[in-house]
C-alpha cells in the first residue's frame, strides 16, 4: 500500500509572524494520479506546497517521498527528488528566453550552454505533452497562459515526478483552462503525479482523482473525487453551508457620469496599452471589467485616476472635461481608487492606521490648521471610519502591514469610500481575502451602488464580475472588445472574448 | 596633430583608463549579481595602499597585488555580509565603506607618502606585437597589468555571455527567487561576485599606485570609484562597452595631462574637471537611452533577498 505513495507529509506544521499558516497537516499523493489540495484565500496551500518544494522549511512535521524520509534545505533538493512546482507568481527571468529559462541551474547543458541542443529538447519535449512553446522566445513577449506553459516545461525538463500547480486557472480563459487539464491528464498517463491548488469547486469535480481539504491551516479531510459532491466540498472548505448568492435585481441607472471617449494610453513595457476605449458609466451602475492581465485592465484603471497619462481621446466625469488631470485633481472630482496593490499603492505600510486613514483627509480643514495636525481629532476620524467598516484593531499607531488582507482591504475602503465618492474605481478588491472578508467589500460596494457611484470594477474573477456588475466589458489588447449586459454575459462568450472574439462573433459560433 | 602626439594620447589613454578599467570590470561584476556597491572608491585606496606597502616591504609588486586583492576582497566581503546576510540598505553600506576605507588608507598609508618604490611594474616589450606599426606602441607598449586587463575583459565577457555560470550569474542579478527556485544558490553567487567584485577594486586602486604613478598619495584615487559606478551604467554592464569607456576616460585625463604640458591656454582646473563633466554627460544620455529602449539595469538590483519574504 505505501508502495504506491510518492508523496506522504506527516503533521506539518509552519508559523509565520502572528499567523499559523499550517497546523498538523497531513497529505498524501499517490503515483499516477491527480489531487485537488482545495481551501479558501489563506487556509496555508501555497505555504504546504512550498515546504513540499523545498522553498519554505517547516517547523515540525516529517515528509516521506517514496517511502524514504526528506528535508530539503532548497528547492534544488526537492527538484532532484522529483518534485516541481510551478508557483502563483512565476518564478522566471523576463529578460532571458524561454530556454535559457528552463536550463538555468540545471547542469546537463554543459559548461558553455548548448543552446541549439537544448531548444530541440524542450521543443521535443513540449510536444509530447502538448505543450506549445517556442524555446527561442523572450519571456516578456509571452502572454500569461504561455508563460505558464514555460514554467510547467521547466519542470518536465527536470524530470518531475510530482508537479504541483498553484492556482493555474486564475490566469487563464475558461478556454485555456481545460487545454491544462488536458496536459496534466496526460502526464497521469505517464505515471506522474500533479498537485491542483485552487479554491474553485468545479475543477475538482473536472480533473481530481482525490481532493484533500484545508480550512484555517488545518487538513480536514481528504475524499474520492466519485464520492463526493460539490456542496460538500463547499461545506468542507468553509466549515458551513454556502449562503446561495442572492440573485440580484438590476439596478435603476441614472445619468452617466464617468465617460471616456477614445481613451489611448500607453503602458509600462511592451505589452498593449490602451486604444481607444469608449465606455460610459452611469449614476448606480457596476461596470465589470474583464480581460486576462496584461491586456490593458491595470492601464485602465490608472488613466481614470490621473496615474496615467493619456495620449488621445478624453475622460469626462459628469460632463466635465477631466483628461490629464492630476491625480490629486480627480480625488478632487469625487473620484475613489482601490488599487490592485493594496499594500503597496493604496496604504503606506509602515505607517498606523490613523495615519493611513487621514492621508486623504488632513489637507482640509477639520482635521487641523495649516501645517498642522490634530492628533486627536484625527484619532476620532480614524475610529469613526474604523468603526464603519467593522475591524478590530489592537494598535492603531502599529504599521498596518502586520494586519491580514481582509483588514487592510476594509481600512482602505474606509478611507476611499468616507468621502462619498461619485465614481470608485475597484482593482481585483477581494484578491486574496477570505470568503467572509470578500463578502464584506462585495456589500459595501453594493451600498455605494444604491447610493448612486458609478463604480468600475476590474476583476480576473469572472464569477466576481457576473455577481456584482450590472455591464461587463471584455479588455484584449488594450481594446474594448465590447460591453455586454450581465444577463447576457455567459461565462463561455466573455471567455471567447478575453481572447480576443468580437462579441458578434461569438454569437455566431 | 601629429602621428607620434596621437601614439602618446592613446597609450595614456590606455594605461590612464586601466584603473577605471578594472573598477568598473569589479563593479559590473557586483551589480550583475544585484548588488549595488558604491564603496568602490573606498575598495581601490584600500587596494592602493596596501599593494604600495607590500610591494615596498617584500621588494616584489606581485606580492604587492596579491595584497591589493586581499584588501579590496576583505572590504567587499564586509560589504557582502552586510548586504546579502543582513540585507542592509545598499547605498548606505557602499557610501560607509567608501569613508571607511579613505580612512583607514590614509591612517595606514601615512608613513608611506613619498617613499620610493624600486620594484614598480614597468613597461614590457612583447616583441612582435610591440613592434607593429602605430598599433604596436598603443597597445603593446604597457606593464604587465595593461596586458593582464587585456585577458581579463574578454574572459569576463565570455564567463557572463556564454556559460552556465554566466547564466546563473544573470539569473541572480534579474530575478533572484526564479534562480533560487531552481537551486542556484542566490547567497551564495552573490558572496562571490561581490568579492571578485572588491578584489578587481583593489587591483585597480594597485594599478595607480604599483604602476601608473607610482607611488602612494593619500586620496590618490581622486573620484576613479566614483567614475567606474558610472561607467558601468555607460556600458550597460557589458566588460566590452566598459572596455571602451574606460580608455575613452583615460583618454580625456591624459589629454587634460598633455594639454597643459604643451602649454595650451586652457585653465588646469577646467582639464581637471574633465572626466568628472564628461561622467555626469554620459550618465544622462545612457539613462535617458536606456529608460527608452529598456536596456540594462539588473532587474533586482539594490533590491535584498530573502526567500521567505512576500
Ligand atoms: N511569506 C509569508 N510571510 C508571512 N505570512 C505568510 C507568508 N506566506 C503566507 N503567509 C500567511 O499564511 C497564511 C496562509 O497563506 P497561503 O499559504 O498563501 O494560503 P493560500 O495559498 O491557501 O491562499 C495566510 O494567513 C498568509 O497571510
Ligand atoms: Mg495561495
Amino acid at each position: 500500500m505505501t508502495e504506491s505513495l510518492l508523496v506522504d507529509m506527516r503533521q506539518i506544521t509552519k508559523k509565520f509572524p502572528g499567523v499559523l499558516a499550517n497546523d498538523q497537516v497531513e497529505l498524501q499523493v499517490k503515483r499516477g494520479e491527480i489531487l485537488a489540495l482545495l481551501g479558501e484565500n489563506g487556509s496555508g496551500k501555497s505555504t504546504l506546497m512550498s515546504i513540499l518544494s523545498g522553498l519554505y522549511r517547516p517547523d515540525a512535521g516529517e515528509i516521506y517521498v517514496a517511502g524514504h524520509q526528506v528535508s530539503f534545505k532548497s528547492p534544488r533538493e526537492a527538484i532532484k527528488a522529483g518534485i516541481g512546482m510551478v508557483h502563483q507568481h512565476f518564478k522566471q527571468v523576463e529578460t532571458f528566453s524561454v530556454a535559457e529559462n528552463v536550463i538555468l541551474g540545471s547542469k546537463d547543458a554543459g559548461f558553455t550552454m548548448n543552446t541549439k541542443q537544448v531548444e530541440k529538447e524542450i521543443a521535443e519535449l513540449s510536444q509530447g505533452y502538448g505543450l506549445q512553446v517556442d524555446p527561442t522566445a523572450k519571456i516578456w513577449q509571452l502572454s500569461v497562459a504561455e508563460r505558464q506553459r514555460v514554467e510547467i516545461v521547466k519542470m518536465l525538463y527536470r524530470g518531475s515526478k510530482l508537479l504541483v500547480l498553484d492556482e493555474p486557472t486564475a490566469v487563464l480563459t475558461p478556454q485555456e483552462a481545460r487545454e491544462l487539464f488536458q496536459v496534466i491528464k496526460q502526464m497521469t498517463t505517464r505515471g506522474q503525479s500533479v498537485i491542483l491548488i485552487t479554491h474553485k469547486l468545479n475543477e475538482v469535480m473536472e480533473v481530481a482523482d482525490r481532493v484533500t481539504i484545508l480550512r484555517n491551516g488545518k487538513s480536514v479531510a481528504t475524499r474520492e473525487r466519485s464520492q463526493v459532491n460539490e456542496r460538500e466540498l463547499a461545506r468542507l472548505m468553509m466549515g458551513q453551508d454556502i449562503i446561495a448568492p442572492t440573485k440580484r435585481k438590476l439596478g435603476n441607472l441614472g445619468q452617466p457620469i464617468l465617460q471616456l471617449k477614445d481613451v489611448s494610453a500607453p503602458s509600462d513595457s511592451n505589452r498593449a496599452g490602451l486604444c481607444n476605449v469608449s465606455l460610459s458609466v452611469r449614476e448606480g451602475e457596476i461596470l465589470g471589467i474583464a480581460g486576462i492581465a496584461g491586456n490593458g485592465r491595470r492601464e485602465l484603471a490608472e488613466a481614470i485616476v490621473g496615474l496615467r497619462s493619456l495620449t488621445g481621446g478624453s475622460i469626462t466625469l459628469c460632463g466635465k472635461d477631466v483628461s490629464n488631470f492630476s491625480p490629486r485633481e480627480i480625488i478632487e472630482e469625487g473620484v475613489s481608487y482601490i488599487p490592485e496593490d493594496r499594500l503597496g499603492s493604496g496604504l503606506v505600510p509602515n505607517l498606523g492606521a490613523i495615519d493611513n486613514l487621514i492621508l486623504k483627509e488632513y489637507r482640509r480643514p477639520g482635521l487641523g490648521r495649516g501645517p498642522f495636525i490634530n492628533r486627536k481629532l484625527a484619532k476620532e476620524f480614524a475610529l469613526r471610519l474604523i468603526e464603519s467598516v467593522g475591524v478590530k484593531l489592537t494598535g492603531l499607531e502599529a504599521p498596518v502591514k502586520m494586519l491580514s488582507g481582509g483588514n487592510l482591504q476594509r481600512i482602505l475602503l474606509a478611507r476611499e469610500l468616507a468621502a462619498k465618492p461619485k465614481v470608485i474605481v475597484a482593482v481585483y478588491p477581494v484578491r486574496g481575502l477570505d470568503i467572509a472578508a470578500a463578502e464584506a467589500v462585495h456589500q459595501m460596494l453594493l451600498e455605494q451602488r444604491s447610493k448612486g457611484a458609478a463604480i468600475v470594477l476590474i476583476s480576473e474573477d469572472l464569477e466576481e464580475l457576473l455577481k456584482l456588475s450590472d455591464n461587463i466589458g471584455v479588455l484584449y489588447k488594450g481594446t474594448l472588445m465590447g460591453v455586454l449586459p450581465v444577463t447576457e454575459a455567459e461565462p463561455e462568450k466573455v471567455g471567447l472574448m478575453m481572447l480576443g472574439s468580437q462579441p458578434e462573433e461569438v454569437k455566431a459560433s | 596633430m601629429t602621428q607620434e602626439f596621437l601614439i602618446t594620447i592613446l597609450a595614456t589613454a590606455i594605461t590612464a583608463g586601466t584603473p577605471i578599467l578594472f573598477a568598473a570590470l569589479g563593479e559590473l561584476l557586483t551589480e550583475r549579481s544585484g548588488i549595488l556597491n558604491l564603496g568602490v572608491e573606498g575598495m581601490m585606496l584600500v587596494g592602493a595602499v596596501s599593494g604600495f606597502i607590500f610591494a615596498v616591504k617584500t621588494n616584489d609588486p606581485w606580492l604587492g597585488v596579491l595584497a591589493a586583492l586581499v584588501g579590496g576582497g576583505l572590504m567587499a566581503l564586509i560589504h557582502a555580509f552586510l548586504t546579502v546576510t543582513l540585507q542592509a540598505n545598499q547605498v548606505v553600506t557602499g557610501l560607509a565603506l567608501t569613508l571607511f576605507g579613505t580612512g583607514l588608507s590614509g591612517f595606514l598609508g601615512k608613513p608611506y607618502i613619498g617613499v620610493p618604490i624600486e620594484n614598480a611594474f614597468k613597461p614590457v616589450n612583447l616583441g612582435i606585437l610591440s613592434d607593429i606599426p602605430f598599433i604596436g606602441p598603443v597597445f603593446f607598449q604597457h606593464d604587465q597589468l595593461v596586458y593582464l586587463s587585456y585577458i581579463v575583459v574578454p574572459v569576463l565577457w565570455f564567463l557572463i555571455y556564454r556559460t552556465r555560470l554566466g547564466l546563473n550569474l544573470r539569473a541572480v542579478g534579474e530575478n533572484p527567487a526564479s534562480a533560487d527556485s531552481l537551486g542556484v544558490s542566490v547567497y551564495k553567487v552573490r558572496y562571490f561576485y561581490v568579492t571578485l567584485g572588491g578584489m578587481l577594486a583593489g587591483l585597480g586602486g594597485a594599478y595607480l599606485s604599483l604602476a601608473y604613478a607610482p607611488t602612494w598619495l593619500e586620496n590618490m584615487t581622486a573620484g576613479r570609484g566614483w567614475i567606474a559606478v558610472a561607467l558601468v551604467i555607460f556600458a550597460t554592464w557589458n566588460p566590452l562597452r566598459a572596455m571602451l569607456g574606460s580608455y575613452i576616460f583615460g583618454g580625456i585625463d591624459a589629454f587634460g595631462f598633455r594639454a597643459q604640458a604643451m602649454g595650451i591656454a586652457i585653465p588646469s582646473f577646467f582639464l581637471k574637471m574633465l572626466p568628472y563633466i564628461f561622467t555626469i554627460l554620459v550618465l544622462i544620455m545612457v539613462t535617458r537611452k536606456a529608460m527608452a529602449n529598456r536596456v540594462g539595469s539588473p532587474g533586482a538590483l539594490g533590491v535584498p533577498y530573502d526567500r521567505e519574504e512576500r
